[in-house]
């Protein structure tokens, strides 16, 4: 009889993985897996396919883990998701299929996104060579973006046969996969992987081409022949919190940070030319996944004390649970209730401190939240010599910029619509984190898949 | 892709690279720069498009060699390749509207820059005045496609060894007292150069217009390095700029920012020399 609780995922242990950047969760092997496979009850009416947002027919490719037909869970899975390694790594599985998984009503839910994760696995251990396949028939559709919305969507719209090109800012695509989640969270191997077998299916990848400066949406339309465009340029401006001090060497935003050290390998300057400050002492300030992210990365680079400064309390952290529990596990310091109010520095212009109010949880508000109420001449100093500004990021702007047909949010969101990816546009869709702002990879990945359909619909009634 | 046509050596420590970037010349225009990265574990850094020509699908860099990437870029020969080059990136740099005489004053490899400004805005009607200063006769270039645009072109070096012994601040001083009727004043070189140009046109209150040359990384605005002050508000020098009104900005900030890295770069250094040939 399967057990009340899920299978652990087996981990480099907290005191040995600081150390290095290797993969933190280990995987489960086969015997494991089937038994957490196991758990699953095979409902009739399974409420865990609602909660994800793809719609994976999740336990037809839990029944095939059971039988030990693994290639017929992965082929289950890749109906519907095209990047299972990924996703069975980062998905926050606890807001979404798991968290209304049957059996989570009485015991701990199945492990559907380490069974995903699995099956991913094996299969990468033993995929063929794929070869390349080429189109140069099909009507052209433009791609921008590589992110997870870029490339599901590019994806979907060869597998229709239409001639697609991606067009990517940066040097190396994948988006927040590449360039923002760490290495020990989401080897960029796996991501690669995952890129190089789309790219299979004949999509043309384009990178150092930032499209709104290179060249526009209406020229790619207009001049270029592309019949339909999908942005899914992702949201990146980094937010800042608008503090004095914040301009202070040795301030920097989580992107910035995180970029430096997963797209251009600072950790491994200088033999990498790009450096990175990692400082003794570290603030990041807030505590979602970017926070956990950076703050895990400044412990492995060798930061002494690092600590999540957050203004309110444990309830409201953002991050997902497993982060929060591998960053405490790994040392991180939590100052909760704090709130930063100034970055200090030095003559020279360095960051000495970060100086910081304690906060206290007040009366409720009307959404039912104590609010963080600050308590008087409660000022202290954390003394630090980098500060990491990780409050969230807005939509990329150049590409609302350059072209005024798009309509916009207040914030700079592109208006899309949430089923089709249609935008005030003709011929231009939208999805991913440009239009939801900061989301989650398989939000994004189900945005593509949406629009592909809705894109090819468009072409073919033109 | 990103072929090197033509490499032009201007000094010692200065280089003169076209390379093959048709997108890009076909788009670019005065005040903005692309970003590049030579190797496989290299860097990306940020130059100006010193020059473009769109019928050949070309563009110009000039560089100076200062560290590990640029002396790396001065190692490649024509018919390299550049690994990855994308642009053009920022905001052309908006002239001031209505202005019939500007001055443009380029300071050491900033004349690489401030040349398309003064060729943009000569062939658009404006009349040109020139100082071009450098430490010395040596790290002087681009003289004769400065005069061709200008009606004017002052020289000034440090040391005396080319036209007149001094600063570019010394003739714009006398430039502006001498009532010439100037409009504004565009000024690319060295921070220190561009914030004496600010401190003195400011007493004058003539409209001067600088370009930052701030630390990059992915010059799209994700990643806020870049940021810099402009009057109480912070800016992304790689979208918003990188142009500026000088008057606004926060010079002392920008040079306390360039030095954010003095310590890794000098460890470049120690090993630029093994790694590179
Ligand atoms: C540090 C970090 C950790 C995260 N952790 C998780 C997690 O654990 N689980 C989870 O589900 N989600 C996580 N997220 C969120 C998730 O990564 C995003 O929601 C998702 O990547 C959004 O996908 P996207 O395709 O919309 O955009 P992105 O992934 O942002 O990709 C956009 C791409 O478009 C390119 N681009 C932008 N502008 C242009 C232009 N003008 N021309 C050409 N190309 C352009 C960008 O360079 C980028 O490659 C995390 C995000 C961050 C930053
Ligand atoms: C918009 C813009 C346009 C520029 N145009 C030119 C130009 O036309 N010709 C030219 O010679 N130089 C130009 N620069 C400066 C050039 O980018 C730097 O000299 C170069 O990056 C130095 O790299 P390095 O590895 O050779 O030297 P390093 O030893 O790494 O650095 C030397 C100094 O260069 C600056 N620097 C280092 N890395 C960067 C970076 N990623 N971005 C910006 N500055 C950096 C720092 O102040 C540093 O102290 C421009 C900079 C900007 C922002
Ligand atoms: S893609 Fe995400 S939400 Fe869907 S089943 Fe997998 S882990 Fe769950
Ligand atoms: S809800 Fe849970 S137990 Fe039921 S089918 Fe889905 S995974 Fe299995
Ligand atoms: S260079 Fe990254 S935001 Fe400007
Ligand atoms: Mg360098």
């Amino acid at each position: 009889m399967a057990g009340t609780k899920k299978n652990p995922m087996p981990c480099q242990p907290g005191e040995e993985r600081v150390k290095n950047f290797l993969e933190v969760a280990l995987g489960y092997d086969e015997d494991v897996a089937i038994n957490e496979a196991k758990r699953c009850i095979q409902c009739k009416n399974p409420k865990c396919v609602s909660g994800c947002p793809v719609g994976i027919e999740i336990p037809k490719f839990i029944e095939k883990i059971a039988e030990g037909d693994f290639q017929g869970a992965i082929d289950t899975l890749k109906e519907k998701n095209s990047l299972p390694a990924i996703c069975g790594r980062v998905c926050p599985q606890e807001e979404q299929c798991e968290k209304v998984c049957i059996v989570g009503i009485k015991n701990e839910p199945v492990g559907i996104g380490r069974l995903e994760r699995f099956a991913a696995d094996w299969e990468r251990k033993n995929r063929k060579e794929q070869s390349k396949i080429s189109n140069t028939e099909g009507k052209k559709v433009a791609i921008v973006g590589s992110g997870p919305a870029g490339l599901t969507c590019a994806g979907e719209l060869a597998k229709m046969g239409y001639q697609v090109t991606i067009f990517e800012a940066f040097h190396q695509a994948g988006g927040v996969l590449m360039y923002g989640i760490p290495e020990f969270r989401l080897p960029k191997e796996i991501v690669q992987e995952e890129i190089n077998a789309l790219l299979n299916l004949g999509v043309e990848l384009k990178t150092n081409v930032v499209i709104g400066q290179t060249i526009t949406i209406k020229e790619l339309m207009e001049e270029e022949g592309y019949e339909a465009v999908f942005v899914g340029s992702g949201a990146g401006l980094p937010y800042f919190l608008n503090i004095p001090g914040e301009n202070l060497n040795g301030v920097y935003s989580a992107n910035e940070f995180l970029t430096r050290v997963n797209l251009m390998r600072a950790y491994l300057h200088p033999q990498w030319d790009t450096p990175v400050k990692v400082g003794k002492k570290v603030a990041v300030v807030g505590a979602g996944n970017v926070a956990m992210d950076a703050a895990r990365t400044a412990k492995r680079l060798g930061a002494e004390d690092v600590y999540i400064v957050y203004r309110r309390s444990e309830d409201e952290m953002p991050a997902r649970i497993e982060e929060i529990h591998h960053a405490k596990e790994e040392g991180i310091d939590f100052r909760l209730l704090t709130n930063p109010m100034e970055v200090l520095g030095n003559s020279e212009g360095w960051v000495t401190g970060l100086k910081c109010l304690k906060m206290e949880l007040g009366e409720p508000d009307s959404s039912g939240r104590r609010r963080p109420v600050p308590i008087e001449n409660s000022e202290f100093e954390l003394d630090v010599d980098v500060v990491i500004i990780a409050i969230g990021q807005g939509p990329n702007p150049l590409i609302p910029r350059s072209t005024p047909e798009l309509q916009t949010s207040k914030w700079g969101n592109i208006t899309a619509d949430e089923s089709t990816g249609n935008t005030s546009m003709e011929g231009v869709f939208a999805g991913g984190d440009v239009v939801t702002g900061a989301a989650t990879v398989i939000k994004a990945m189900g945005a593509g898949k949406n629009a592909a359909v809705a894109m090819d619909q468009y072409i073919k009634n033109k | 892709m990103n072929k090197i046509l033509q490499k032009q050596v201007l000094a010692p420590t200065l280089k003169q690279i076209i390379v093959e970037a048709p997108l890009i010349a076909k788009k670019a225009k005065a005040g903005q720069f692309v970003i590049l990265r030579i190797h496989e574990k290299g860097e990306r850094i940020p130059l100006t498009i010193a020059d473009y020509d769109r019928d050949n699908g070309t563009i110009t860099m000039i560089f100076q060699e200062v560290g590990s990437s640029t002396k790396r870029l001065g190692l490649l020969e024509i018919g390299d390749e550049i690994l990855d080059l994308v642009g053009p990136l920022g905001q052309p740099t908006e002239h001031p509207a209505g202005a019939k005489r500007i001055v443009c004053v380029g300071g050491g490899v900033g004349v690489a820059p401030v040349y398309p400004e003064a060729k943009e805005l000569h062939e658009s009607g404006v009349e040109i005045i020139s100082i071009v200063g450098a430490r010395n006769e040596e790290l002087l270039f681009y003289l004769d496609n400065m005069k061709a645009v200008s009606k004017e072109l002052h020289v000034t070096t440090d040391d005396g060894s080319k036209g007149r012994k001094g600063f570019v601040t010394d003739v714009l001083k006398e430039l502006i007292e001498s009532d010439k009727g100037i409009d504004a004043v565009i000024a690319i070189g060295p921070m220190p150069m561009m914030k004496a140009v600010s401190d003195l046109t400011k007493n004058y209150g003539l409209k001067t217009i600088v370009s930052l040359n701030s630390l990059m990384v992915d010059g799209t605005g994700m990643c806020g390095g870049c940021r810099v002050t402009i009057g109480n508000e912070t800016k992304f020098a790689c979208i918003d700029g990188p142009a500026f009104d000088a008057h606004e900005v926060d010079f002392i900030e920008q040079m306390r920012r360039l030095r954010m890295y003095q310590i890794e770069e000098k460890v470049e250094d120690c090993r630029c020399g093994e790694g590179m040939e």
